[in-house]
């Protein structure tokens, strides 16, 4: 029976129709919402309910012909073409207003860059630091500025009720300021393809911006926090190279990490080398050079994105899957 | 096929000699189907073809909402999910809905309530049956070629990236497209050029009108399409950039190219159906229909407002906020034209007396179905709304309680209230009944629970799924269920009368609009002298026959039986 009763509470503060507000827009939203939800909880019921009246009061009885009746009334044909379009300008106007407040950054707000690619985002703080899973700090305006490597993806967070696709070949713009602390789901809400529904992310609301520094220095000195082999799989994993690559020996897009350092790799052209720390860092940067056999050229190259330390923390990571 | 009506029907009245040739007996053999320039055999190919690809595409929903049983895997993996929900949408829109009822009902039922013996170009009307035929092959091949991964829209770059078979689809989308012009073509001259003596515009039935106002849109908008289809041919195989941003081409042009054709689009899908409603409820319950101005007029409304409101599904894509504002602010002006209607609807029904045949529960059930769905579509063009709604099952609800809820309902009401005429059999309306109460139940439990779905955060075309989203979507496969067996037993139900059903009389319901005053099922050419045509919907001009069976002509009761028949049976 558990199955058939949907679960009302998908955390503690979420209402019938929505999670709980986590943005200063979300209010606005859901009011917006809620209003439009009675005009048309009314127009349904009258509706439906004038429908059901006359489906019991005229029906068919033997013998009881329909009663001629007139087949216009200008007054009546108006006033129901007249009330629903003074109804619906104002629904214009609310939704209008609140929209603009949304899609309006403020003038000085932290700013964050997203790159979008499938399947996986990409969250680049001012300091350079990148990270998988957005942060940010309570209270402040933030503000993304979204590119994307390859298709069209489109960066929503239910909780703070905003959504902007990230189009390849230009950049969007998306702003939030966050009410409360705590962890939300991120979601990619275009269709991108295979993995589509695995581009879920969280954003990790700081309580106070000390906080929020404190975790982005911790979290950008990785090389000095963590061991090489550490640092390195805190990179499969940001950097989406999990999404091709496996660590159980089952190719994927990829072949498999499992076992790969110090054996033979064999080409599409033909050629084969031995799988040491060069090849891997030249897979890294320049994933076209050289595709192992069986697999498509479908790597996207890192050259950039990842520093020579980082590179080296992936190469001890890729040596320490035995 | 050819062996529907059989002489040896223990049903039938009449003697052998007397046995009145129709439509359907009237020559034998497939040649006289393939190649039949009739419109009403034309008509009942393509009703066959858009039930197969309905099951077809029904089968796929079947599949994919028992895929989203669970969060993780049931049957398939993510590549055959990903090209199984864009077939089922492919399918469902292009082969399904787009031709259903203007290009099946449509066909059989035009010239028929135009007093006409034919359409225009019945030539091209066979013409585009075949290019119907076609286009459908292509996308069988397109299913077997590598699939086709890249949802029903087409979007760039993912088109022009993806290794499925895109071009093969784009193809049979371009050939359906031809499809869709000539129809339409062939609609508008033949009600311009063959109305008889007596039908001005405004005696025309509503359900012309709606066909005329389809027709105008697809051959306006038809045309963007193919050329769009084209041009992702084109940039796929050559790389021209157009719409791939790696060459300097804008995917979000493809998205204003597409949505300028499939918006308007949804209206070919609804105004025919609206137009149908319109005859259903006026008939079943006995009444003049009430406001035939305004309701044609909104029509007309429908199909102009349906061209300059695409930018409505592009709201977070980047577009500009003054294009966002200008977009939602007119979207809102579709919806009053469609409010009129449903209004209008309802004060038909207003001191009638109204029979709950099959068709008029259909007819109800679109009532309820429609107006969930068109008061949904408000959430939609609100901006601010939309924001959070877009591109979540909250969409995916809207848009099947209009295109499948309203669309396919409408579609369901027009086959049983014209199944006498067609088939020339009554179906049993106990399992009519039954069957359009589970189709009702069933469609809104699947999709009733969408639209929590999607405001709770669930995005559409998701193959796995947060937990907390399980129990709404097990409701939804329920209901899937329910609504895949109802649609089974409604098929099985018509398909029963015609090997079993009585026969049926001219005029079973009591309508009076000229499709009504030729036998059922009409004979080859309908009418040996154009009728003479009055007000479509004085239903006091028509009586209750007991003998019959079914409605006669106020002037003719009381005669005898000879001239009643005469009616409608003048072929014999
Ligand atoms: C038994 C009835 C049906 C069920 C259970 C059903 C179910 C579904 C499901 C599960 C999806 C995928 C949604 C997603 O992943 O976002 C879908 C998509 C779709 N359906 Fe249906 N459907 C049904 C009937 C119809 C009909 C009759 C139509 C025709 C008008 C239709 C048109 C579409 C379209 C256009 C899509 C979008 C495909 C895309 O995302 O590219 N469906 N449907
Ligand atoms: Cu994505």
């Amino acid at each position: 029976m558990k199955l058939f009763i949907p679960n009302l509470l998908a955390n503690d503060e979420a209402g019938f129709w929505f999670p709980s507000q986590g943005s200063t827009v979300a209010e606005s939203v859901d009011s917006v919402y809620f209003f439009i939800l009675y005009v048309c909880t009314f127009f349904f019921v009258l509706i439906v309910g004038l429908m059901v009246l006359f489906m019991i009061k005229y029906r068919h009885r033997p013998g009881v012909e329909a009663e001629k009746t007139v087949t216009h009334n200008l007054t009546l044909e108006l006033s129901w073409s007249v009330i629903p379009t003074l109804l619906t300008i104002v629904m214009f106007w609310i939704g209008f207003t609140s929209y603009l407040d949304m899609r309006t950054p403020p003038a000085s707000s932290y700013e964050i860059s997203v790159v979008a690619k499938k399947w996986s985002w990409a969250f680049k703080y001012p300091n350079g630091w990148i990270e998988s899973e957005l942060h940010i700090p309570k209270g402040e305006d933030v503000t993304l500025t979204m590119a994307s490597d390859d298709v069209i993806h489109s960066l929503w967070i239910p909780a703070f009720r905003t959504k902007m696709d990230v189009v390849p070949g230009r950049y969007t713009q998306e702003w939030f300021n966050a009410t409360k602390a705590g962890t939300y789901p991120l979601m990619c809400a275009e269709y991108c393809g295979q993995k589509h529904s695995e581009m879920v992310t969280k954003v990790v609301v700081h309580e106070t911006r000390g906080d929020f520094d404190k975790w982005l220095q911790v979290a950008s000195d990785i090389h000095k926090n963590k061991t090489p082999v550490e640092a390195g799989e805190y990179f499969y994993k940001s950097r989406g190279c999990i999404q091709c690559h496996s660590l159980d020996g089952v190719p994927k897009n990829g072949p498999s990490f499992k076992e790969l350092f110090g054996k033979e790799r064999k080409f599409t052209d033909g050629t084969s080398t031995i799988a040491d720390a060069n090849y891997i860092r030249q897979s890294i940067l320049e994933p076209q050079s050289k595709i192992v056999d069986g697999f498509r050229p479908i790597m996207p190259t890192f050259k950039g994105q990842l520093t020579d330390q980082d590179i080296t923390a992936i190469i001890a990571f890729i040596k320490s899957q035995k | 096929m050819a062996t529907i009506v059989d002489s040896s029907n223990p049903t039938s009245d009449f003697p052998i000699q007397y046995r009145e040739l129709n439509y359907l007996n009237c020559s034998k053999g497939w040649k006289s189907w393939f190649f039949t320039l009739d419109h009403k055999r034309i008509g009942i190919m393509y009703l066959i073809g858009v039930t197969c690809a309905f099951f077809l595409g029904g089968i796929f929903a079947v599949l994919l909402r028992t895929e989203l049983l669970s969060p993780s895997k049931v049957l398939m993996g993510p590549d055959a999910y990903n090209q199984m929900f864009t077939l089922h949408g492919a399918i469902m829109t292009f082969l399904v809905i787009i031709p259903g009822v203007p290009a099946a009902i449509g066909n059989i039922i035009l010239p028929v309530m135009l007093g006409a013996k034919d359409v225009a170009f019945p030539r091209m009307n066979l013409g585009s049956f075949y290019l119907w035929m076609f286009g459908a092959a292509f996308f069988l091949a397109a299913m077997v070629l590598g699939g086709l991964d890249t949802g029903w829209t087409f979007y760039t770059p993912y088109s022009i990236t993806t290794s499925t078979a895109v071009i093969t689809a784009l193809l049979g989308v371009f050939i359906l497209g031809f499809s869709s012009i000539f129809t339409g073509l062939n609609f508008i001259v033949t009600i311009h050029t063959m109305r008889p003596p007596g039908m001005t515009w405004f005696k025309m039935p509503l359900f012309l009108w709606a066909l005329y106002a389809t027709a105008l849109i697809q051959v306006l908008a038809t045309p963007v399409l193919g050329i769009t289809g084209l041009l992702l041919v084109v940039e796929r195989a050559f790389h021209i950039g157009i719409f791939d941003p790696a060459l300097g081409g804008d995917p979000v042009l493809f998205q204003h190219f597409f949505w300028f054709y499939s918006h308007p689009a949804v209206y070919v899908m609804i105004l025919p159906a609206m137009g149908v409603i319109s005859e259903v409820i006026a008939v079943h319950s006995r009444k003049h229909i009430f406001g035939y101005r305004f309701i044609a007029y909104s029509s007309i409304a429908i199909a102009i407002f349906g061209f300059l409101v695409w930018g409505h599904h592009m709201f977070v894509s980047g577009q500009s906020k003054m294009v966002a504002v200008i977009f939602s602010g007119i979207t809102f002006s579709v919806s009053i034209p469609s409010a009129i209607k449903v209004f209008n609807w309802l004060t038909t029904m207003y001191k009638g007396s109204i029979r709950f045949t099959t068709a008029m529960c259909y007819g109800l059930a679109f009532i309820f179905i429609f107006s969930i769905g068109g008061l949904t579509g408000l959430f939609l063009a609100t901006l601010a709304t939309d924001i959070h709604l877009h591109d979540t099952y909250f969409v995916v609800a809207h848009f099947h309680y209009v295109m499948m809820g309203s669309s396919l309902v409408g579609l369901f009401a027009a086959i049983h209230h014209w199944w006498p005429k067609i088939s020339g059999k009554m179906f049993n309306e106990f399992w009519g009944r039954i069957a359009c109460l589970g189709v009702f139940l069933g469609f809104n439990l699947t999709f009733f629970p969408q639209f929590i779905l999607g405001t709770r955060g669930m995005p559409r075309r998701y193959y796995t799924y947060l937990p907390e989203f399980q129990n709404l979507h097990i409701m939804s496969t329920m209901g899937a269920y329910l609504l895949g067996l109802s649609s089974a037993l409604m098929a099985a139900t018509l398909i029963y009368s015609v090997y079993r059903g009585k026969k049926a009389p001219a005029n079973p319901w009591g309508g009076a609009s000229l499709e009504w005053q030729c036998s059922s099922p009409p004979p080859h050419n309908n009418f040996d002298h154009p009728p003479l045509a009055g007000d479509p919907y004085v239903m006091e001009s028509v009586v209750y026959n007991e003998e019959i069976g079914g409605f006669v002509p106020v002037e003719c009761q009381g005669d005898n039986k000879e001239s009643v028949t005469a009616s409608g049976d003048k072929e014999v």
